[in-house]
């Protein structure tokens, strides 16, 4: 194997066990009966957040890419856009099973009646979708729908923050700064910004 | 004037299974090997030797005092095996106080520097008999009492928590209030320095914290002002040094942390409900089936739970207590009046 094939190898697996890593501790601490009075909140909201944090990762990486031309960012976009979806489907795993304790009664009465929970429905149906089309196969088959059909990932980033909105009840300031990122990332999309992301990188080069 | 509310179905205070005990129950039943099965069916101790696992406090020697002269077990739940008290940890270590912040580890975390003593309360408003009291000028003249109250949460989430503290209709009736008087209003410190969040700018609350209640919710017999818990005083994220404790009304309503208590002629605006008041009355009954917008009331998740038993039980309504609070409420449309 070329050295640099290794290097890159290498990198995903970093990032595997990077993303890997909070679930391990999360769990880690409720076996330690150290995630407080309700374990099950707990694993609910930090994996919920840990999901917004993949979510708006993977959506910096092609601005990152861009920037600095790094071969790495790309690498990973796949893999991070997954461990998103991932979080997302452990997100209502620990809503089902630790609040409602697997009422499906319940959690069908909660999912027509809630709007933070039909948004945050249709932001899981999404993820769903993009990581059902992320393989090859998929890629070749769809051709330049592809494109097209990923960039639903910016709607499913606002119904992300949409969800989130709906359950804060008396302070902001936690979900305004991932809100603010969120748009910062969003514009960086807008044409005319995203056609001066490589030229920046230039100047950057050549002073 | 004491009142004691003890209906047939009450079970006496040997009947309270102790904190000790719980909390070995729940280490039996997390499967910690070496606490067996038989330590959870002997024998039971007395109220002051329940909390001896809670860590003591620092209270003034009056607060001390009065403590050590509670009439211990003065209400109880009817049923202690199924509202079995929620260890210490557990009730000082997850709660809201936004003054803190928004997390539910946040107010243990960040509340240690708040400032109890001195305290000061005023009482002021349509009274002939206001004033500002030191707390111990306006608690000492009142009897200590250990209230077990079930604590339901408006997120839908409950404890079973053993207050200590004085009955509010005796502080009112020593303010003496004016035929005027027809609610009571509660206002929290407000104090940026020692309150981090209320530096937010992006608070969502208009500090001070306000609540009320209707002067016959006030005077009831289980309204009270509690200074203390688990056999010592609050810890200040539990609301030191004074805090309300209305066991009907979802927890909200039990104001932390207050320094001045008007009685008024119009209702009060409670800030959740100025805040949001499609979602939260001036009321705040427990109700089950009045839902939340954002969630259903129907049931509780008691706590503390485990992760295969989020322990999901039905929530009753007024909490449990509708038998000594239901008529205050009679021919109220409760879906309105929420």
């Amino acid at each position: 194997m070329a050295k640099q094939e290794i290097k890159w190898r290498l990198w995903r697996v970093a990032v595997f066990l990077a993303a890997l890593a909070p679930l391990v501790y999360w769990s880690f601490q409720v076996y330690q009966n150290a995630a407080g009075p309700e374990p099950g909140r707990y694993l609910l909201l930090n994996i919920g957040i840990g999901g917004l944090w993949l979510m708006l990762l993977t959506l910096s990486l092609t601005p990152l890419s861009k920037l600095t031309r790094w071969k790495g960012f790309a690498l990973i976009r796949r893999q991070l856009g997954l461990w998103t979806l991932a979080y997302a489907v452990l997100h209502l795993c620990c809503y089902a099973l630790f609040i409602l304790g697997l009422d499906w009664a319940l959690l069908g009465a909660e999912i027509v009646k809630r709007p933070y929970i039909i948004v945050g429905m249709l932001a899981l149906l999404g993820l769903i979708l993009l990581g059902a089309t992320s393989n090859r196969a998929a890629m070749r088959k769809l051709g330049k729908r592809w494109k097209s059909l990923h960039k639903l990932a910016y709607p499913i980033l606002a119904l992300i923050l949409l969800h989130f909105f709906w359950v804060v009840r008396a302070d902001m300031a936690e979900w305004a700064g991932y809100a603010a990122v969120g748009a910062l990332l969003l514009a960086l999309r807008l044409p005319p910004i995203a056609r001066t992301l490589p030229r920046l990188r230039y100047r950057v080069v050549t002073r | 004037m004491l009142i004691k509310i003890a209906k047939p179905s009450d079970l006496r205070e040997s009947d309270v299974t102790p904190e000790s005990i719980y909390l070995s129950r729940r280490r039996f039943l997390g499967g910690v090997a070496g606490v067996g099965a038989g330590l959870a069916l002997s024998g039971r101790v007395k109220a002051s030797e329940d909390y001896s696992d809670v860590p003591s406090g620092d209270a003034p020697a009056w607060l001390d005092d009065k403590i050590s002269q509670t009439r211990w077990r003065a209400v109880t739940p009817a049923d202690p095996n199924k509202d079995a008290l929620a260890p210490f940890d557990d009730a000082s270590g997850y709660n809201n106080f936004y003054e803190f912040g928004t997390g539910k580890s946040d107010p243990a975390k960040r509340a240690g520097s708040l400032q109890t003593e001195p305290w000061s309360v005023v009482v002021d408003g349509e009274v002939n008999n206001g004033g500002r009291f030191t707390l111990e000028d306006f608690a000492s003249p009142s009897q200590f009492e250990e209230r077990i109250y079930r604590l339901r949460c408006v997120e839908a989430w409950s404890m079973v928590i053993p207050w200590l503290g004085i009955s509010l209709s005796e502080v009112i009736r020593r303010a003496d209030p004016t035929s005027k008087a027809k609610y009571v209003r509660f206002e929290t410190l407000v104090d940026p320095e020692q309150m981090p969040g209320q530096r937010s700018s992006f608070a969502l609350i208009d500090w001070p914290y306000v609540e009320g209640l209707r002067l016959d919710e006030a005077m009831h017999p289980l309204t009270i002002l509690a200074l203390g818990m688990y056999g010592r005083e609050l810890p200040n994220q539990n609301g030191a040094p004074l805090r309300l404790v209305v066991p009907w009304k979802y927890g909200f309503k039990s104001i932390k942390s207050i320094v001045r208590i008007s009685l008024v002629e119009e209702q009060p605006v409670n800030s959740w409900q100025l805040l949001a008041p499609n979602e939260y009355g001036f009321y705040a009954n427990v109700n089950p089936e009045v839902d939340h917008p954002r969630w259903s009331q129907a049931t509780e998740r008691r706590l503390p739970n485990s992760l295969f038993s989020p322990n999901n039980i039905d929530t009753r309504m007024f909490n449990g207590y509708a038998d000594e609070v239901a008529e205050l409420y009679a021919g109220m449309d409760l879906s309105v009046h929420y």
